[in-house]
């Protein structure tokens, strides 16, 4: 009976996880604007990853040989890096943007270099 | 039932690595190419921790770790890079 649950509970982690990971990279296929596109892999995404993580943290604490919590580690791990990179992301963008506001037209490949000090 | 979950996951997450893929492809600006990249990381991390659970091996738990502290430096600096324009200053 609780392997029949944990069993379900497993199951139901994956597709989940399948799922907000496939939304989120369906958000940032299809939405219009790169600060739209920024919210979907940052948010499902990370959602998704970190319940496959919980399954297989389920799994091999089932199966293998006592507790298995090292899967933890990267979903922690995640949970910190992905805010700052997608604050740098945005840092990036709204330079981009605000140095093509003086050259009207297309925005050059090639990044600014910035005059003052940092 | 979990080898059946596991299968539908592993193709939910290809399907999620091709959308990555076409941004990565179309994407009009730079920023769109970084942030696709970043995407594709996660993505293929989450597919080896499903691929772990698939074919009971815990030995892709150290690639998925890999691929995690490594995305994450490569998108940093790619970012710092788009901000300043160097990356030591």
């Amino acid at each position: 009976m609780l392997n029949a649950i944990l069993d379900f509970l497993i199951a139901f982690l994956l597709v989940a996880g399948g799922v907000f990971a496939l939304l989120g990279s369906f958000g940032l296929a299809k939405l219009g604007d790169f600060y739209k596109r920024l919210h979907g892999p940052t948010k499902a995404t990370t959602l998704g990853v970190g319940s496959a993580l919980l399954a297989s943290c389920l799994w091999f604490s089932t199966r293998g040989a006592g507790l298995s919590l090292h899967e933890l580690l990267i979903t922690l791990f995640l949970a910190l890096t992905a805010p700052v990179s997608a604050h740098q992301l945005a840092r990036a963008a709204m330079r981009r943007r605000t140095t093509s506001a003086t050259s009207p037209g297309r925005l050059p490949s090639a990044p600014s270099r910035r005059d003052g000090p940092a | 039932m979990i080898v059946a979950a596991a299968n539908l996951a592993i193709l939910l997450l290809a399907l999620a690595m091709l959308l990555a893929g076409y941004r990565l492809w179309r994407g009009p600006d730079v920023l769109d190419r970084v942030i696709a990249l970043d995407t594709l990381y996660i993505d293929a991390l989450a597919l080896l921790v499903v691929l772990g659970v698939r074919l009971n091996d815990a030995v892709y738990f150290e690639a998925a770790l890999l691929i995690g502290l490594l995305g994450f430096v490569g998108t940093m600096a790619m970012a710092r890079y788009l901000i300043r324009g160097d990356l030591i200053d």
